[in-house]
């Protein structure tokens, strides 16, 4: 008996390290050993269509930063499923590699952890000054009054998609109010051919998490007060996830089967293969669009329209900034690479495959041909978008709120309804989870 | 060799006449070769406390301390916790602490299902494939293959089956067998039918270990038992009732109990069925710790709900055992 329960216990305990093991494990990255000086490791986020892609991109470019600098940079590619979970492994272990790509929401939860090199005057200064960068794109390096962490390097914004044959066969417009949007949406609306007003992502905790700020902040509604403490209950924060909410319960423009759409690549394909009449998505969903063979002239972009009388506010600032590690054993290296990265001629070169928005002060478009397309996007990124929340807790809102807004979207999927009430009593429960954990 | 360990056996008869000091001194000569078993199990020892005590007593000790997003690059900052990590954890009128019981009831009706279902299939499959028939073995590679299949690529396959429109069950229920409408599909992998999905792919991956672990148990009863029960009149069913479930005591005590900790611990099947984000009728609790902690860098607090989750199944565990064997000394 004794020995068949010791047995037994152990058994459970080796059974149970998995789970607290979880921390501690995870994959150990190479670190930045080599030659100090001569070599650095470069993480970089999926950008392109694929991983093998954003390899293809960007070897030639760490060619030309060796020709120039001598300095032989390891590239390593991360799906963005990985990044997460590879960056905190490397913040909570120390091995890390020079420098890393983020995307910008993080910033400010990763620059709370001191595991980044923050971009003193000095360093500001190795990098060409923080004067080059666009005053938008800059204030997504971390949080207010501190040194920032990380710098710009890709910029995006969110843009509302409209394929033009199907508005002008409709005599339609491009809407300029959130109820102009719905209402053409629910005239694209056709069962008949399976065609959809608007196709949102809205099983991705992080695409509702953004749509939960932008309406929001339409109207004029913060999700954090100055303290740093949660107000998601806010009217305004409330009233804004049910009109997110509400274009697939009442309005009934996007389709019940979007609830199952975890990543926004599922609606684009719909908007592109013409099974969506509208998306609202950033400027990188054009790659994924193209490649299913719809070209820049078959669509037309908007601001996201706020509901008449509502803050113009069409975006956050979305965008992929860049970090140093702090125990980087190459600093001079590093900061080299990163003056490289962010250079006018590389913004110039790396916007197009990743159509991205340059992040630089006075610097035009260059990933699209289109430029009605261009001049829309570059409006929205720099007079049409806030930051997301500057706040360490930033990444607790995106994952409570986003989640909360994934059930409230099954609910509706699967038949039931969604009232304000519940919409508050589930963001009280999202409230409390982050506050419970601030201490 | 021989002669050294003969030496104590010899003197050992004899210490009842002889000085006292004759037979401390040679008690006190080890035999040679003594630290042979002590080498052969040093590596496993050495490794065991490596790879797992090791983590387990850092995971108890992060529970004690208030290891935030602010301290992990700096462990040895974190300000003590106290108990406040356990409070919040168990306090059930908050909201974590009420998300964790939820999790952990969804979980408890999780692991009944799938560890009851899977030993019932496991035991039918069993004791059909024990007679011998044409294709018997065709059967029993067949019934290993969900065991076989890499985890990632058996449940991603489930999740393109689960799909509401372009899945494969749903076009089966509906446009293959008319069970239900086709113009009103159900979603599997959201809403509450959610549960039902993560229920079905478990049991999936469950049963061919219960089915391998009992057939090879069924092997060891001798078919005489059988004839004579059938000499006396036994039918099949009181065959299986009286002596198959009886003599496969033994397996069945250790397979529920192994059964049991994996589906409770299961990690993998949530995680790839449901992504990132878990329905809240799928949430179960080794993905709910992992999603409400590490994911938002509070490894104190999520430490702590491993460390509760790691008490309840050893207290079960234990009772466990401890039942069963009182019963078996009983009987």
């Amino acid at each position: 008996m004794k020995i068949r329960t010791i047995a037994a216990v152990a058994t459970v305990a080796a059974v149970l390290v998995a789970t607290a093991a979880c921390s501690s494990g995870g994959t150990s990255s190479t670190s930045s050993s080599g030659t100090a000086g001569k070599t650095l490791t470069y993480w970089a986020s999926n950008q392109g269509t694929s991983i093998a892609n954003d390899t293809a991109v960007l070897t030639p470019e760490l060619a030309k930063f060796k020709k120039q600098t001598g300095i032989t940079v390891k590239l390593e590619v991360i799906g963005w499923n990985d990044l997460q979970t590879r960056i905190q492994t490397a913040v909570t272990s120390g091995q890390a590699p020079d420098v890393v790509n983020i995307g910008n929401t993080w910033a400010t939860s990763l620059q709370a952890t001191g595991a980044f090199m923050p971009y003193g005057s000095s360093e500001m200064t190795a990098i060409g000054g923080a004067s080059k960068f666009a005053t938008t794109a800059l204030s997504t390096g971390g949080a207010p009054g501190q040194t920032v962490t990380s710098v710009p390097l890709y910029g995006l914004v969110y843009g509302l998609y409209y394929n033009k044959k199907m508005f002008s066969d409709a005599g339609l417009t491009p809407p300029t109010t959130w109820e102009e949007m719905v209402a053409d949406g629910k005239k694209l609306t056709n069962a008949s051919t399976g065609v959809n007003g608007l196709a949102i992502a809205a099983g991705s905790y992080t695409e509702n998490a953004h749509f939960a700020f932008i309406n929001a902040a339409q109207n004029n509604a913060s999700l954090f007060n100055k303290a740093g403490k949660p107000t998601f209950t806010s009217a305004g924060v409330v009233d804004g996830i049910k009109r997110y909410l509400d274009l697939m319960q009442t309005d009934k423009v996007s389709p019940v089967a979007d609830a199952q759409y975890d990543n926004a690549t599922q609606s684009t394909s719909d908007f592109a293969n013409g099974k969506a009449a509208m998306i609202i998505n950033q400027s990188n969903a054009d790659g994924t669009i193209n490649a299913a063979g719809m070209t820049s002239d078959q669509y037309g972009v908007v601001p996201l329209p706020a509901p008449s009388g509502g803050k113009k506010v069409a975006s956050f600032i979305a965008g992929i900034n860049l970090s140093v590690f702090k125990n980087t054993k190459n600093k001079t290296g590093a900061l080299e690479f990163v003056k490289f990265m962010t250079s006018a001629a590389e913004q110039g070169v790396l916007d197009k495959p990743y159509s991205a928005l340059p992040v630089l002060k006075g610097v035009t478009p260059t990933f699209t041909t289109n430029t009605a397309e261009a001049k829309t996007f570059s409006d929205i990124y720099n007079n049409m978008s806030q930051p997301l929340p500057l706040v360490p807790a930033e990444d607790q809102f995106e994952s409570t709120v986003g989640k909360a807004m994934n059930a409230l979207f099954a609910t509706i999927a699967t038949g039931g309804t969604v009232s304000t009430s519940d919409i508050k009593t589930a963001l009280q429960t999202a409230q409390d989870q982050v506050t419970a954990t601030m201490g | 060799m021989a002669v050294t360990e003969a030496r104590p056996r010899a003197g050992s008869p004899s210490p009842q006449t002889g000085t006292k000091a004759g037979p401390t001194r040679f008690r006190r000569k080890k035999p040679a070769g003594w630290w042979l078993p002590f080498v052969l199990i040093a590596p496993a020892v050495v490794f065991e406390i490596l790879i797992h005590v090791t983590p387990m007593l850092v995971g108890i000790w992060m529970s004690f301390i208030k290891l935030t997003k602010f301290f992990i690059a700096n462990w040895s900052a974190a300000p003590a916790a106290g108990l406040s990590n356990y409070h919040l954890a168990l306090d059930v009128n908050g909201a974590l602490g009420a998300s964790l019981l939820n999790s952990f009831l969804i979980t408890c009706a999780f692991t009944i299902i799938v560890v009851g279902v899977s030993w019932l299939f496991g035991m039918a499959g069993a004791v059909v494939l024990q007679r011998s028939f044409r294709g018997r073995a065709l059967f029993r590679t067949l019934f290993l293959v969900p065991y076989a299949i890499p985890v990632y690529a058996g449940i991603i396959a489930w999740k393109f089956m689960f799909q509401r429109d372009t899945g494969a069950i749903n076009h089966f229920l509906a446009d293959n067998l008319h069970l239900i409408s086709a113009t009103d599909k159900p979603f599997w992998l959201i809403g509450d039918n959610a549960f039902t999905a993560v229920v079905v792919v478990a049991i999936w991956r469950t049963w061919p270990f219960a089915f391998l672990m009992l057939m090879a148990g069924l092997q060891s009863i001798p078919e005489e038992v059988y004839e004579a029960s059938a000499v006396d009149g036994a039918r099949p069913f009181r065959q299986w009732r009286s002596i198959t479930v009886p003599m496969l005591g033994p397996v069945n005590r250790v397979l529920v109990l192994v059964m049991f900790l994996w589906t409770f611990n299961d990690f993998n099947t949530p995680y790839i069925l449901f992504g990132g984000a878990q329905p809240p009728s799928g949430d179960l609790i080794s993905f709910h710790i992992y999603s409400a902690s590490f994911l938002t860098l509070n490894f104190g607090f999520g430490s702590a709900m491993s460390v509760l989750l790691l008490l309840f199944l050893l207290l079960v565990t234990g009772t466990y055992l401890f039942i069963l064997n009182r019963r078996s000394r009983n009987a």
